[in-house]
């Protein structure tokens, strides 16, 4: 299997009066057409990497990385203008919250034209074709009425996919998602999730799900990298999430309450044995 | 003094007053990082000190007249020239920086808590209240200033206190705006429900926590407002309706030498660079500050 | 004893309607959780008892004494909310300190120092961030200074709207071992409002389901450990949380 991307030494810094501050320690990874999960807790620099691989790092941020290649395409030589003609064509990016992400004053069918034209030419009639069976592949059940609502007058459930539906109407190759779940109910996350999940198959894309939820990660990727203060502590396939061998993963898990609860009290991290000051 | 510092910007301060300290600090440092906001400060810290060594920055008496020595142009003796009066410019306009700040201060101090108040009182009870007092509001807002100003000293009667007076009045609606959407933001925060969850009183809530919320968007607004005062009071001057001869405020002063400003350009050009630096030097301020104390950017320093 | 009871409350936001009938009655030292979606009502009823949402019919008692509409002092030593965002429940220019203080000041009770420094210690704060500002401590922290404050006046009802869901897991586990712990040893009555199934499971001993902005079912934990509870969209809601927890 041909690798989609590689990652090498990947490292984000950012200036501080107080010095260099590394939220991505040197990370390294590489992703066939696969889903790959990355988990971690707040401020383990998951969000931070996947925003470095589309080049998404604001000044003064800086990215470093002995290799970052997409598909042959040496992300980190790009200029911003060819980074542009990547990102939304080629790598596609699904944020939290859709109601920061979608333009209010546009209507719906208009936006996710928007995305498609970006990046390719086509007569009218076959966009607007385009965007009603994208809407229909998001499971909206009257894609002809809700392409002409404005983002206001949906639900974040609704939001959500309208997002995801404009993410994937360029059909890129890999799609980073960036707690794509986080501000919805669990029923409609579940229908979201599986969303995202079919057209990544059906379109044999890569996926980059990343999220602060072990077990939504556990089950809907392959793989999965669990981050803590920036670096992989643990790299294993989804089933074996359960044998996690990292003491920090083994924390993390033991801390999540289950829905049988039996014990008293849940066991606390204890960060001092391994986490740097 | 790094001790002093380092007591400063210590993370687990040991009193109330280290802490605001240390805050003060950190705005201070802040601040200090932005080229700009130092040159206005450095502007407006020579205005006060100018105001208060005037007696011995001054070479002259500035309102001592003497008619042998009229219009004379810049040199030794008269750093910036005399006036129509023989009266020496530079020590004229060192004395009316001490007429410029007090407008400013004493504007602040009466217009900023004013308009403060009303906009929190608007903005947390809404309703009735609401209406009203943004309905006074907005009658004073929908006047031009100027205009307004002019009316109210001409009620009142020329003169620098009347002046002073007269811009508060035109002032205050501004402050009362901001004030009141800044509570707007404010008043269904979880913080401010916590408090009267606490069993706070209305007055607690909007003195203890509302107020202090608005007080930095409130002084960025009355810096960058600090120009458009001087302006207004020169203008005033400029008029015949502000500060009275032979009060040397500049605009006054620029007002005489309109009548010389062909062939003695000295007599109207000196106190005009001085309101344009000192509004300049409240603008970079304003600036820097509005930067440094932005509620919502949270203080992630 | 009944710690709070709700009779018929229907609560309303202008001309909408956010709750229908709702009944409940929770007994004293209970921790109970209102559970459902987001637009249930369920954070609405907590406002109501709080009196953060003063338009509503009906009756609600609060150890034994029926409530008005607005907040009164008395009821506030009887009843304090913790809430969800420990980001925004924060007054971002007050320390810890201060924030702690100001019960102590509103009701004129003295020993201010002893005070906040055992309220501190009982929710594993050091003394260290006394006079810290908010920006300066982690989710956690500022969660455990939330605690504290609603805890400065010794109630006996604690509301709690979903005070862990902002947090990473492994802090929501310091959290709600500290919860557990403060109940325990204050002799506390929780009302939780929370969509978490799991921490229901850890933490309380009843629950109601609420859609839609009425009450489908109040069960025993038990029978959620068990997965036996009996509404069709109670077991729904059952049914995800356990597919989504394997």
């Amino acid at each position: 299997m041909s690798n989609l991307l590689e990652v090498e030494n990947l490292r984000v810094t950012f200036p501080t009066p107080r010095g260099d501050l590394e939220v991505v320690r040197g990370i390294s990874f590489t992703l066939g057409r696969e889903r790959l999960g990355i988990v971690g807790e707040s401020g383990s620099g998951k969000s931070m990497t996947g925003r470095s691989i589309l080049q998404l790092i604001r000044a003064p941020g800086r990215v470093t990385a002995d290799k970052l290649v997409f598909d042959g395409v040496d992300l980190l030589k790009q200029s911003e203008r060819q980074m542009r003609a990547i990102r939304g064509a080629r790598i596609s990016m699904v944020m939290q919250d859709p109601k920061f992400s979608l333009n209010p004053v546009m209507t719906i069918g208009e936006q996710i034209a928007e995305a498609l034209l970006t990046h390719q030419k086509l007569p009218r009639r076959e966009v607007n074709a385009r965007v009603l069976t994208m809407l229909e592949s998001v499971r909206i059940a009257d894609p002809e009425r809700v392409a002409k609502l404005y983002p206001h007058e949906v639900s974040g459930g609704m939001g959500q996919r309208v997002m995801i539906a404009m993410m994937l109407i360029p059909e890129p190759d890999l799609l980073i998602a960036d707690e794509p779940t986080s501000a919805l109910d669990v029923s409609v996350q579940a229908q979201v999730l599986d969303i995202i999940d079919e057209l990544v198959k059906r379109k044999g894309m890569g996926l980059i799900f990343i999220s602060h939820d072990l077990n939504l990660v556990s089950s809907y990727c392959d793989r999965i990298l669990v981050m803590n203060t920036g670096e992989v502590v643990e790299e294993c396939k989804a089933g074996e999430l359960m044998a996690a061998k990292h003491p920090y993963t083994r924390g993390l898990i033991a801390s999540i309450p289950r829905l049988d609860e039996t014990r008293d009290e849940l066991p606390v991290l204890d960060r001092s044995a391994w986490a740097k000051a | 003094m790094t001790t002093f510092r380092d007591w400063l910007i210590d993370d687990s301060p040991a009193s109330p007053m280290q802490a605001r300290l240390g805050r003060f600090y950190r705005i201070f440092g802040a601040l200090m990082r932005n080229p700009l906001a130092v040159v206005g400060a450095v502007i407006i810290l020579v205005l006060v000190l100018t105001a208060l060594f005037a007696p011995w920055l001054a070479t002259h008496d500035p309102l001592r007249q003497s008619l042998g020595e009229r219009l004379l142009p810049p040199s030794v003796a008269h750093w910036m020239g005399t006036d129509e009066l023989g009266r020496d410019i530079w020590s004229r306009v060192v004395y009316g920086s001490r007429i410029t700040l007090a407008i400013v201060t004493l504007v602040a101090v009466l217009a900023a808590p004013a308009g403060l108040v009303i906009g929190v009182a608007a903005g947390y009870f809404g309703g009735w209240v609401d209406r009203i007092l943004m309905g006074i509001t907005d009658i004073f807002l929908s006047l031009p200033k100027l205009i307004l100003a002019l009316a109210f000293v001409a009620a009142l009667g020329p003169g620098i206190e009347n002046a002073i007076i007269a811009i508060a009045i035109t002032s205050w609606p501004g402050y009362a705006r901001v004030a009141r959407a800044e509570t707007l933001t404010f008043k269904n925060s979880e913080f401010i429900s916590a408090v009267r969850l606490l069993g706070a009183s209305s007055l607690r809530v909007n003195l203890g926590h509302v107020l202090p919320l608005c007080t930095s968007s409130m002084i960025v607004r009355v810096t960058l407002d600090m120009a458009g005062i001087i302006l207004t009071a020169a203008g005033l001057g400029f008029i015949g309706l502000g500060a009275q001869p032979p009060l040397p405020e500049w605009g006054a002063m620029i007002s005489r030498g309109r009548s010389f400003i062909l062939d003695q350009w000295w007599v109207a050009t000196m106190p005009g660079f001085a309101i344009i630096l000192v509004s300049l030097g409240f603008c970079f301020l304003g600036d820097g500050l509005r930067d440094v104390l932005d509620p919502k950017s949270g203080e992630q320093r | 004893m009944t710690a709070l009871s709700l009779k018929n409350l229907d609560i309303s936001y202008g001309d909408v309607q956010i709750t229908h009938d709702v009944n409940l009655d929770i007994a004293d030292g209970e921790s109970f959780a209102l559970v459902g979606e987001s637009g249930s009502g369920k954070s609405t009823v907590l406002k109501a008892i709080a009196g953060l949402a003063p338009e509503w019919t009906g009756e609600i008692t609060v150890l034994g004494w029926p409530r008005g509409h607005g907040i009164d002092r008395a009821f506030s030593r009887q009843c304090q909310m913790v809430f969800q965002d420990p980001y925004g429940s924060l007054h971002p220019r007050k320390t810890v300190d201060a924030t702690l203080g100001e019960a102590l000041t509103i009701h004129g009770i003295g020993d201010r120092n002893a005070r906040i420094e055992e309220v501190m210690t009982s929710v594993g704060l050091d003394r260290k961030f006394r006079f810290r500002f908010p920006h300066q401590l982690s989710g956690g922290q500022r969660q455990r200074v939330a605690i504290a404050r609603a805890l400065m006046l010794k109630p006996k009802v604690l509301l709690l709207d979903e005070p862990t869901s902002a947090l990473d897991v492994s802090v929501q586990a310091e959290i709600l071992n500290l919860l557990k712990r403060l109940r325990r040893e204050q002799n506390l009555t929780f009302l939780m409002v929370t969509h978490n199934l799991a921490v229901v499971s850890f933490l309380c001993d009843r629950l109601a389901v609420m859609r839609q902005g009425r009450i489908v079912e109040v069960g025993d934990v038990a029978d959620l450990k068990r997965g036996d509870l009996k509404d069709p969209y109670s077991r729904e809601l059952m049914q995800i949380s356990a597919a989504h927890a394997n």
